[in-house]
């Protein structure tokens, strides 16, 4: 895992762009052929971007305009069933309410890429940033890519499509509401040739056809059974399994993805996790998306007063990158994690599968889980510092600390 | 086009053997729409009876391609074929595919009329099939709002339900569709003709298919044809289509309207056990219910028989 310095070099390519844009963008030179989605805050600018292709014929490509979230995801369902490379984006109520064909599409082991524009969930209303929304759908079988930049967007749905379609599981691109959909930055723009060469056309797994009829994925018992020449097919269990397996093997695709990447393009994000200044670090600050850039600013100020702190980074969430986390924080003997959802009743999500993937591990740090963010709350670099130094002082004074930390919650 | 039952195509779509009930209309429906379909459609199928009909894994009853969707999504899912179909260069030319979209009256009535509206009014390239046993019967016969006034379901076990059923060929009209049919598997070469009719038009084009359930409306299963029969010949179920705007009685509802005959509607509630109870006032509401409609249908379609000058 190396350190990540991705400094956009102004280039012929280089634009100045939303984060929603970069998704639009993405999605365009990936030449998706079948897109579907229904407008909601913040997500509606991808929507719109991505007719005003279709509709100015600079990309060939069928856009559905559909009634519901729930008929979107259904839609790329259908297309990419055929063969066709489908695309949607939704944020917060309209993933909830797209739930069981999130479900649905990694059951049926289909290469979509969903844009989740990260924003809180209802109720009551909040338009604003968290990632509850798809960190509520970390069990659904997809995998989870958490962006923390408008270059690191538009080079991650490139990507998402070649493991995708490499490991037949859909992936979320995950980025933060406002921070990144709304905030212009520059961003290099892939050349249409060098994206073509670099992701190739998709073939579907199965083919739906009326030359070779199947009936995909109808009922199916929880034991074997054997088709009409004999031969013994999986019960549910057993393809339950194999999606299992997918996805614990798309670690390794993902890694190899980001290095052809950074081959081909000149950018890396580090595959499943990234670093800064965590090299010899003491205390690490762990977070995904925006806010853990957020923490390298934090870091810098931890330095400068003199303490060893560095940022292990979540950019894949699922599959969790248990190996890589164990080996980046095996250092440090205090690990802060924000989240910025929890799993109500419990902890933050990031906080309580690494304390559980530390738990394997001889002498491991301590686990210390704070909740930063909900509803659009702003954190600043110096809340991540004091939250960080109150933690430290936590533990070198032997003291239990209440977790989670809420941080800047004015309660 | 009107096709004699014998002349109907030999060729079977239907595998030998399939889960459906003993009895089952829907299993004699499937029948004839796969032959008029000729083999060449992709199925989109939520859950109801016909995934049960189709069988479980590894093994189909049908020799067609048939995708399994979420209950509330078949209209969706099968825009969304369409829309792949389309983008691979698949959806013209004479050996273009039909997609065919094939719910109960849950999935179409209730929990898929949103994704069914919206794909109507997108005009997507569909030939939706609902076919009607007027409950949930695949989950036990609970009510659906097919469900016809004052029959019994396990969800209105006691008073039998208490409202009349939604009118799915208006609210498919109103969609402005190009094509709109009723049918029923007692008659088959009407159902043949009017799958085979709508295959020939692109846009949305839906066909509502009546079909008696033995278990859920309680008649012994030998007598599938003959209640699906009783049906129209009642005022029950009223076969027609609706093209382009113009309603035409077809098969033996236009007979009945043209010659007349229709029979009272307790001939045909006196059959199933799901009527038992209703009383002399429900029976009078069922039965101006009925006949408020089949005089409709019948003044809509003379209007229409009269030459243009």
């Amino acid at each position: 895992m190396a350190v990540v310095e991705n400094a956009v070099r102004p280039t012929a390519g280089t634009r100045i762009i939303t984060g929603n844009e970069a998704m639009a963008l993405g999605a365009k030179l990936c030449r998706v052929q079948v897109v579907a989605a229904y407008p909601i805050t913040p997500q509606s600018q991808v929507t719109e971007k991505l007719s005003e292709f279709v509709e100015g014929g600079k990309l060939a490509a069928e856009y559905v305009t559909v009634e519901s979230e729930h008929s979107a995801l259904s839609v790329c369902i259908g297309a990419s069933t055929v063969g066709a490379r489908a695309f949607t984006a939704t944020s917060a109520n309209g993933l909830a309410y797209m739930c069981e064909l999130i479900h649905w599409a990694a059951g049926a082991r289909l290469p979509l890429v969903m844009g989740c524009v990260n924003r809180a969930m209802a109720a009551p209303w909040n338009v604003l940033n968290d990632q509850q929304d798809s960190m509520s759908q970390r069990d659904a079988g997809w995998i989870q890519i958490y962006a923390r930049n408008n270059q690191e967007i538009i080079d991650t749905v490139i990507q998402a499509y070649k493991i995708a379609e490499q490991v037949y599981v859909p992936v979320m691109v995950c980025y933060d509401g406002y921070i990144l959909s709304h905030t212009v930055m520059p961003v290099d723009v892939p050349p249409q040739k060098a994206v073509d060469a670099f992701l190739p056309s998709y073939t579907p797994h199965t083919i739906l056809d009326p030359a070779d009829p199947r009936n995909l994925n109808q009922v199916t018992l929880a034991d074997p059974r054997m088709d009409a020449e004999g031969t013994l097919c999986h019960g549910y269990m057993e393809l339950r399994y194999l999606l299992q397996e997918a996805i614990e093997q798309s670690a390794d695709v993902i890694a190899a993805v980001d290095e052809e990447y950074g081959n081909t393009f000149g950018r890396r994000w580090g595959g499943v996790t990234w670093d800064y200044r965590a090299g010899d670090a003491e205390v690490i600050l762990m977070a995904a998306g925006s806010l853990a850039s957020e923490a390298t600013v934090a870091v810098d100020a931890l330095r400068a007063q003199g303490y060893k702190a560095g940022v292990v980074g979540v950019r894949v969430y699922r599959p969790f990158p248990q190996r890589a986390l164990q080996e980046a924080t095996r250092r440090a003997k205090l690990v802060v994690v924000f989240d910025k959802s929890l799993s109500y009743g419990y902890q933050g999500p990031i906080c309580a599968d690494l304390k559980a993937a530390l738990c394997a591990v001889e002498s491991a740090p301590v686990v210390h889980g704070c909740v930063a963010g909900l509803g659009g709350r702003d954190v600043k670099a110096r809340e991540l510092v004091d939250t960080v130094k109150e933690s430290l002082r936590h533990l070198e004074e032997g003291k239990p600390i209440k977790e989670p930390i809420w941080v800047n919650c004015q309660i | 086009m009107k096709t004699k039952l014998l002349d109907l195509p030999e060729e079977e779509y239907m595998l030998p053997g399939n889960r459906a009930c003993a009895g089952c209309s829907l299993a004699i429906a499937t029948r004839y729409i796969l032959k008029a379909l000729e083999g060449n459609a992709i199925l989109v199928v939520p859950a109801s009876c016909f995934t049960v009909l189709g069988g479980m894994y590894p093994v189909s009853s049908v020799r067609l391609p048939w995708m399994n969707v979420t209950f509330p999504s078949t209209a969706a899912s099968a825009s969304g074929v369409a829309a792949g179909l389309k983008a691979l260069g698949k959806s013209n030319g004479p050996t273009a595919t039909t997609v065919v979209a094939f719910a109960g009256d849950g999935g179409t009535v209730d929990i898929g009329l949103q994704a069914l509206s919206g794909a109507a009014e997108r005009n997507e390239d569909i030939l939706y099939i609902c076919y009607d046993n007027e409950a949930y019967m695949n989950t036990g016969t609970q009510r659906s709002s097919a469900t016809p006034l004052g029959a019994k379901t396990a969800t209105t076990p006691v008073l039998g339900k208490q409202q009349h059923p939604k009118d799915m060929v208006s609210i498919m009209e109103a969609h402005g569709v190009c094509y709109i049919a009723t049918a029923s598997p007692s008659y088959p070469a009407d159902l043949y003709d009017k799958v085979a009719k709508a295959r020939t038009k692109k846009g949305t084009r839906y066909i509502h298919v009546s079909a008696p359930c033995p278990p859920g409306w309680g008649f012994p299963t030998k007598d599938t044809v003959k209640v699906g029969r009783l049906s129209i010949e009642c005022g029950a179920v009223v076969l027609l289509e609706i093209e382009d705007g113009v309603l035409r009685l077809t098969g033996k509802s236009k007979t009945l309207a043209e010659h007349g005959g229709l029979k009272p509607l307790q001939d045909f509630m006196a059959v199933q056990r799901r009527f038992s109870r209703v009383d002399a006032a429900v029976l009078a509401d069922l039965q101006g219910w009925v006949d408020a409609r089949w005089n409709g249908y019948v003044k809509r379609s003379a209007e229409r028989a009269v030459p243009q000058s």
